[in-house]
């Protein structure tokens, strides 16, 4: 098994090759509603795979059951080639950061970090040793003696990642574990997250809300809707190539943009663009980026301004076309400049190909 | 100046002597609440505690106090220890054995709604009427006084023990328990999901997750709740006072003798003494209490 | 498997053992005041005796005189306070907490050893009636009339309130009465009602101090009427469980419309 994942760090003692996780045609059903409908997900050794979706979609069921916290109605689970369908949850060996609030309050820091291997039997000096190790990997080592209510929520998130690894699990579990924490702090902790995963190489199954979050932090990023997989790929490719049209919207922002589907080609605002696999045939809508939309003042435009906001380095153009669809367009603040409200425009879209949805 | 720049604040454009005539006028708001606390609790109870070190003529005097060492009344003080001791123990465990009976029905169902309802009648309704509950249910032609002495045979005047000790006991455990159901239970279900499942998670056993972690959580909660206990069935007077009708086994009712026939052990006044007993022991356990119920709500709330 | 069916079997024989220790001295009560002494044959004559007899009439009368009273007092002195004190005097808040919980450490027993001179005063100049017992118990309610409308009073921010009121032009009185008070009227609510419960079971005192309330009286029956005060006791057992389950289902509207 490879461990190039954690190569280029200056990684600790412990590395661990990390396990394939195969979950395959899962299914559970709360009375009528079906919260996961047949999943199946696999995980590489090492890899970092985010779970991304709306509240509903079953994404936080496909980690429970991963955990064991909840029994699928069907469907297998086996991590590293053993079978863990039926292994009750304290047996299965995985380290699951909650959303909030997990820390064991009448324990010190140190302990609650410690609290998994003592069930395993382990030395006391043994313990505090790796505890030990685990704060300074997440950098609070300073602060062992401390309760959980004496910590930020920060803080109190990453003795929670310290206490899921110490017992060198065979997953890494993580249940939107940065939503409850402000925007500073949240960007922090999810680069400090991915920076230790790839140090101890722990396959690592992460589940959010968040797409800028899960964007930035997955090796791949699986999207999910209502208890199915839409699409799993590498961030870049599933921002620029969506399968589906829920991932098209959900992911990032979109233009809906009426075209004309000729083939392997689409007619958009008089350009010709490849189409995606899985577009429609005929007349549709094309899914187009804003950044995807370029703008200049044109006299014999087919488009007016509507407002111009800017965003620092970018400013976002609202614009109708003659027929009343409204697009978004970001560019360049120095661009901006020249767009006045109520001005005509012409917009062009870069040749990239994109994907048309039935109207 | 530190001190007044908020209320300054509070009234816009005001010139410093403003800011300093508010900040004593707004406790003036204060006062109706303070004197009528001042004459219906803060004077008795002073009148008590002075009352108790003073002699026949006005003067100190430790001779009050130092009656509480005699028989009579340190046996009604032990009697008093023992039955609040024993009745909050009962009640604490089987309370709290009721608590998680109920938290773990969904906090919308008819049980819970229903026994919470029950708990907070017999808790705080209490005194007299339940003292009857139990007359009728185990005094003479009680129900199940009739019921038992058909089937065993056994007296069918009643049970005797019903007015002494064990009765008193028996009747303090029927307000005590559902008092620790409402105590507790607000610790219970502060008991946070996350904690077990991340116990679970880290490989704990159901039984091990209760010996380590909802155990510990929960022991200053059940300890602060089992004082609380305690102290309420020292205080309690009505339920004992309507049971026992004469003679003065614990220490309540001691002072109703000292008040009804105004000279117990040849002492005017030694309601007074006894009073100042019961305070100490309450506020003693009401300190702890407190203490103990800071540190559970960092934990638990 | 098994495991989880043994738990819900024993968690079943549990409750049902608790609901029989519970109600079976209800049952009893009802039993007591519903038998003929002696030849065991059914009547209602004690629970129309409540009605009719006119020294039960008296303490029923007494003791509902006294809870309406004992509200109106406990209303009329906390609720301002409580609001003046989050509104003006907020370093005050730890003191005025700390003395409406003090009737928690100083039992009614010692509270009535030691007001005999205060009642001399109280006597002497309203005059010597069942009803003065209200001072008393106004102070008797006090924590849990405390605790009820401070939790309404936390739950809204009576500060930025006040403020947009006074902004628009309204007094301090009108701030209290038409602005605070509407907002925490669930917290007064459920203080009431718990103070009703306690004025109409309180035993302590008004026994201690020789006034005739509805428990005073129950016990005075007992003596020559024994199948009477039962069905006193029933019946004003039943009547504060009614009070206490309107107030739960009070307080789950103001729950769910809290959460939205």
């Amino acid at each position: 098994m490879s461990v190039t994942q954690s190569s280029s760090h200056s990684a600790p003692s412990t590395v661990s090759p990390g396990l394939a996780v195969e979950m395959t045609a899962l299914r559970r059903t709360y009375g009528t509603v079906n919260a996961l409908d047949g999943l199946d997900l696999h995980l590489d050794p090492g890899e970092m795979v985010v779970l991304l979706g709306p509240s509903g979609c079953g994404k936080t069921t496909a980690l429970r059951i991963l955990a064991g916290l909840e029994r699928q109605d069907a469907g297998t689970i086996s991590v590293g080639g053993r079978d863990l369908t039926h292994v009750p949850a304290n047996k299965r060996d995985m380290g699951m950061v909650f959303q909030a609030y997990s820390l064991f309050p009448h324990l010190t820091v140190l302990d609650n970090v410690a609290f998994g291997l003592k069930l395993r039997g382990r030395s006391r000096k043994d313990r505090r040793q790796r505890a030990g190790d685990m704060l300074d990997l997440v950098g609070l080592g300073e602060q062992k003696a401390r309760y959980a209510h004496q910590l930020s929520g920060g803080q109190q998130q990453r003795v929670a990642l310290a206490r899921a690894l110490a017992i060198e699990p065979a997953v890494l579990l993580l249940d939107e574990p940065l939503s409850a924490l402000d925007a500073k702090v949240r960007v922090q902790l999810r680069d400090e997250i991915r920076r230790v995963q790839s140090d101890v190489g722990t396959t690592t199954l992460f589940v959010t809300h968040d797409q800028e979050e899960a964007l930035a932090i997955a090796d791949r990023v699986g999207v999910m809707n209502s208890g199915r997989l839409d699409q799993i790929a590498p961030p870049a490719e599933l921002y620029s190539s969506p399968a589906t049209r829920f991932v098209g919207e959900f992911v990032g922002l979109s233009n809906r943009i009426p075209a004309q589907v000729d083939g392997e080609t689409a007619v958009v605002l008089d350009a010709r663009l490849p189409v995606l696999p899985g577009s429609a045939a005929g007349a549709g809508l094309a899914l187009v980026r804003p950044e995807s939309v370029s703008v200049e003042p044109d006299e014999h435009g087919h488009a007016t301004v509507v407002s111009v906001a800017f965003l620092g380095p970018v400013s976002r153009a609202t614009l109708t076309l003659d027929d009343g669809t409204l697009v978004m367009a970001q560019l360049a603040s120095a661009a901006a400049g020249g767009l006045v409200v109520g001005g005509r425009v012409r917009l062009r879209i870069t040749p990239s190909p994109v994907l048309v949805v039935g109207a | 100046m530190t001190i007044t720049a908020p209320l300054a604040a509070a009234a816009p454009d005001s010139d410093p002597g403003r800011g300093r005539r508010l900040s004593v006028g707004p406790s003036l708001g204060l006062l109706p609440f303070l004197v009528f606390i001042g004459i219906f609790l803060v004077i008795p109870t002073v009148t008590v505690i002075v009352g108790a070190f003073q002699s026949e003529a006005g003067g100190f005097s430790l001779e009050k106090v130092r009656a509480l060492g005699e028989e009579t009344p340190l046996r009604a003080l032990r009697e008093s220890l023992v039955l609040s001791f024993t009745s909050a123990l009962v009640g604490a465990v089987l309370g709290a054995l009721l608590a998680y009976l109920v938290v773990t029905a969904p906090p919308t169902s008819i049980l819970r709604r229903a026994v919470t309802s029950i708990c907070g009648v017999l808790a705080q309704f209490g005194g007299v009427t339940l003292a009857f509950a139990w007359i009728a249910t185990l005094g003479f032609s009680g129900l199940l006084t009739d019921l038992m002495a058909d089937t065993f045979g056994t007296d069918p005047n009643g049970s005797s023990w019903l007015y002494e000790l064990p009765g008193l006991i028996l009747v303090y455990s029927y307000f005590q328990i559902p008092l620790m159901v409402i105590v507790f239970l607000p610790a219970l279900e502060g008991l946070r999901p996350q904690w077990r499942e991340a116990a679970v998670n880290l490989g704990a056993t159901t039984r091990q997750y209760w010996l380590q972690v909802a155990f510990p959580l929960l022991r200053p909660a059940f300890l602060g709740s089992a004082l609380l206990l305690f102290a309420n069935a020292f205080a309690a007077y009505a339920t004992a006072a309507a049971l026992v009708s004469q003679g003065a086994p614990i220490t309540p009712l001691l002072i109703r003798s000292a008040l009804t026939s105004e000279i117990v052990l040849g002492q005017a006044n030694f309601g007074f003494a006894l009073a100042l007993e019961m305070i100490v022991v309450v506020a003693i356990v009401m300190g702890l209490y407190a203490w103990l119920l800071r540190r559970t709500s960092r934990w638990l709330g | 498997m098994i495991g989880a069916w043994v738990w819900r079997v024993s968690r079943w024989l549990l409750l049902l053992a608790f609901a029989a220790f519970f109600l079976l001295p209800l049952v009893a009560l009802l039993d007591f005041s519903t038998t003929i002494p002696r030849t065991g044959e059914r009547t209602g004559a004690a629970w129309q005796s409540l009605l009719e007899d006119p020294q039960m009439t008296q303490a029923i009368k007494t003791s509902l005189l006294l809870a309406l009273f004992t509200v109106i007092g406990m209303v009329v002195l906390l609720v301002p306070t409580m609001i003046w004190v989050k509104l003006r005097v907020p370093r005050a808040s730890r003191l005025v907490e700390f003395l409406c919980l003090l009737p928690l450490t100083i039992p009614a027993l010692v509270v009535v050893v030691g007001i005999k001179n205060v009642y001399a005063w109280v006597t002497y100049l309203i005059g010597d009636s069942a009803l003065t017992l209200t001072f008393i118990y106004v102070v008797l309610v006090l924590p849990y009339a405390y605790r009820s409308i401070d939790a309404a009073l936390s739950s809204i921010d009576a500060g930025t309130l006040s403020e947009a009121a006074r902004s628009l032009g309204a007094g301090w009185f009108t701030v209290i009465t038409r602005v605070i008070t509407p907002n925490i009227w669930p917290g007064v609510l459920g203080g009431a009602f718990i103070s009703v419960a306690l004025v109409l079971g309180e035993y302590t005192v008004s026994s201690l101090l020789n006034y005739e309330t509805l428990p005073v009286v129950i016990v005075l029956l007992s003596k020559s009427d024994a199948p009477q005060s039962m069905a006193a006791s029933l019946a004003s057992i039943l009547f504060a469980a009614a009070l206490l389950v309107v107030l739960s289902f009070l307080d789950r509207r103001r729950r769910t419309t809290v959460r939205k």
